[in-house]
């Protein structure tokens, strides 16, 4: 007997409207006059810059599937989260969701800082769609899983972000709903919490048997969690299989050494990065940012993160730790990151890069680029990076006896 | 089949046309949870959250009982103006505190409809509960001032609620009008409070309609608020009863609820793009 299709999308495409400020879509009424005046008679069609984030997507998920769905940024992930969960209209297309849907988007939508923790349980279980008497069956079980209960008639203002942040996951995690559409909530709070999450996000799927799609640039937390994978790449399903296939697809798709990336312009944007192949051969990282911004940049903030294929980071270094940098305020140009030497083993690794001003970050690009690093001894036959890790050290052995 | 087919949903393009109602039904707990969030928030401190709700009419009585009634001794159908004058600003308030409130909640619930779905019209509607609280706690002085100025109701009070919920649908059409139109002008929203105190020198509030000459009776008509200023003095100081006009205030608040609701659903489904 064939499962369930909990969600049917069948050519699914979603086109958007990039307004940019040179090409006016009409923001305010001052603007739609001046350009009235300016010119009476010609349509505004043409000023808006439109895209697809994705087109013609066609994708089954079955009962209990729990699907990840991967992708660099701007691929159409949230996009495709945001179709399903009704939030926002798709331009073409038709979509069929079989059962009640819960998106967490984000946790703690809807917390309100001057009501009490119970307060905000009720309401935000409301917003993810309970009804008070499913909430108040819960509560218990809720306030329990949060450890906040001390707290729990305490306005939220006066807790420290990781209390808010347990507290929200527990109303998001006793959801009852068929579908439960996850996006990035990974993203915040600390390791242990993380694993608690993922604990409860994988009891959820595989004993209670409900759907999950799952949207994280984690990969560690997708190998672990989803059965399936999705790969998403400038709107379109790329591949679509295993979740451990799925990432390993997804790896291998990543640009090598050069990316041009296409950013909102109005905001200061990362334009490209490039990894110099010289260096590369060498033993040495050479990263090269382009950067471009309306306005001036004082001073500018870029980092690079080096993570392993899983997504774990190994180290990271911005413009602030290097304490010798002391840039005049830029409106574009090229930061470069030297690295000598990194202490890598052989392999595969992909980076991440960060571009902002101050301590504010505009752009991230992550998994932006992957790349081979060569390290200064191999390592021997049989010992694979998962096993030995990506730190070579430099030590010495002796033994007595 | 598990599903039973009110849980299947099928997502097109377009525009919905129908089912709306239903839904909000559906949703009716969140809208009540987001009702009371802003009631809780407004009325966190009882006493506070109360003296704010009377502060307002009641500054404003003391001001033009000072400017109009002392100084300026107009005239308020044999009724003594401080009274006359806080029964007009009542119904007024109620009306422009509740364009005020769901003309913005749209712009001011972004967040929340970015991240979740639910019908969009909850939030103009849940928006409007602060205001009938609000209402009702400043009606509580009325009461206190028939008695200071010994002033027997009569059995017209009993169209007080009926009166309140007609200025509440006046105000929640005309909210839906100017929300929808704040998504797409985003500065529209600074115009509400010159268009709100215009209209209020254009209603017979702080002055009697009685006072209006006679070739400019036609503006009292047009303005459903007249209507419904009157009609409140009708119905708790058994002034003159305002028949044809109110009859025509309550004409035109359905004419513009059905208009308010049509332009809402026109930008609803995209508002998670447009904000």
């Amino acid at each position: 007997m064939s499962k369930n299709i909990i969600v049917d999308m069948q050519g699914v495409g979603k086109k958007y409207a990039r307004v940019s400020s040179a090409s006016a879509g009409y923001s305010t009424i001052r603007d739609s006059w001046k350009s009235w005046i300016k010119s009476p008679f010609s349509s505004n069609s043409n000023s808006r810059d439109e895209f697809w984030a994705l087109s013609d997507i066609n994708l089954k998920v079955a009962e209990g599937d729990v699907l990840g769905v991967i992708g660099r940024n701007g691929a159409g992930k949230s996009t495709l989260l945001k179709l399903i969960s009704r939030i926002s209209p798709p331009t073409k297309g038709r979509i069929i969701v079989n059962g009640r849907v819960a998106s967490l988007l984000e946790v703690g939508t809807g917390f309100h800082m001057e009501l009490s923790g119970r307060e905000n349980i009720y309401l935000n279980g409301a917003i993810l769609g309970m009804n008070k008497r499913e909430i108040s069956k819960k509560l218990d079980e809720i306030i329990d899983f949060s450890g906040v209960d001390t707290f729990i008639d305490t306005p939220v203002k006066h807790y420290s972000s990781g209390m808010f942040v347990r507290l929200a996951f527990a109303v998001a995690a006793h959801l009852e709903q068929e579908l439960l559409l996850i996006d990035e909530v990974l993203a915040v709070g600390d390791t242990s919490f993380q694993q608690r999450c993922i604990g409860k996000i994988q009891n959820i799927s595989r004993e209670q048997g409900r759907t999950v799609l799952f949207v994280s640039h984690n990969n560690a937390a997708v190998a672990n969690l989803c059965n399936r994978g999705v790969v998403l790449a400038d709107g379109g399903v790329v591949y679509d299989g295993g979740a451990h296939e799925a990432l390993s697809f997804y790896n291998k798709s990543l640009a090598t050494h050069n990316l041009t990336v296409s950013g909102n312009v109005d905001r200061p944007h990362i334009v490209s990065v490039m990894l110099d192949e010289s260096a590369l051969m060498k033993g040495s990282l050479r990263v090269l940012v382009k950067f471009a911004s309306p306005r001036e940049l004082d001073p500018i903030l870029v980092g690079v993160v080096v993570h392993t294929l899983f997504g774990a980071p190994i180290f990271g270094f911005n413009t602030v730790m290097d304490q010798n940098f002391t840039p005049e305020p830029l409106r574009e140009g090229q930061a470069i990151l030297e690295v000598e030497a990194p202490p890598l083993h052989t392999g595969s690794y992909k980076m991440s890069v960060w571009f902002g001003e101050k301590n504010e970050n505009f752009d991230v690009q992550h998994d932006v680029l992957s790349f081979d690093f060569i390290g200064r001894q191999p390592l021997p036959p049989g010992v694979s990076l998962e096993i030995a890790g990506p730190i070579a050290v430099n030590g010495r052995w002796s033994v007595k006896n | 089949m598990k599903f039973s087919e009110s849980q299947r949903i099928v997502i097109e393009p377009g525009r919905r046309l129908t089912g709306i109602w239903k839904e909000v039904w559906q949703y009716r707990e969140l809208g009540l949870a987001l009702g009371l969030r802003d009631l809780r928030v407004r009325y966190k401190d009882t006493f506070l959250g109360a003296a704010w709700a009377i502060l307002q009419p009641l500054a404003n009585m003391l001001i033009f009982s000072l400017i109009l009634g002392r100084l300026g001794k107009l005239p308020s159908e044999g009724i003594p103006y401080p009274v006359f004058v806080y029964c007009g600003l009542l119904p007024w308030f109620l009306f422009s505190n509740s364009v005020t409130s769901s003309s913005q909640s749209i712009v001011s619930a972004t967040h929340l409809i970015k991240k979740v779905y639910f019908p969009r019209l909850l939030i103009p509607i849940s928006s409007l509960g602060v205001n009938v609280l609000d209402f009702i706690v400043s009606a509580g002085l009325v009461v206190v001032l028939m008695l200071v100025y010994k002033i027997a109701p009569s059995w017209a009070v009993l169209l007080t609620p009926i009166l309140a919920l007609g200025v509440l649908m006046l105000a929640l059409g005309i909210g839906l009008i100017l929300a929808s139109m704040s998504v797409t002008f985003k500065d529209f929203r600074f115009i509400i409070p010159f268009i709100l105190q215009i209209w209020m020198f254009a209603t017979p509030v702080v002055y009697s309609s009685s006072l209006i000459p006679e070739k400019w009776r036609l503006l009292v008509y047009l303005n459903p608020m007249a209507g419904y200023a009157d009609g409140f003095r009708y119905a708790l100081l058994n002034g003159r009863f305002p028949g044809v006009e109110l009859l025509v205030a309550m004409a035109m608040t359905i004419g513009v609820l059905l208009f308010g609701l049509k332009s809402f659903s026109a930008v609803e489904r995209n508002l998670a793009d447009e904000l």
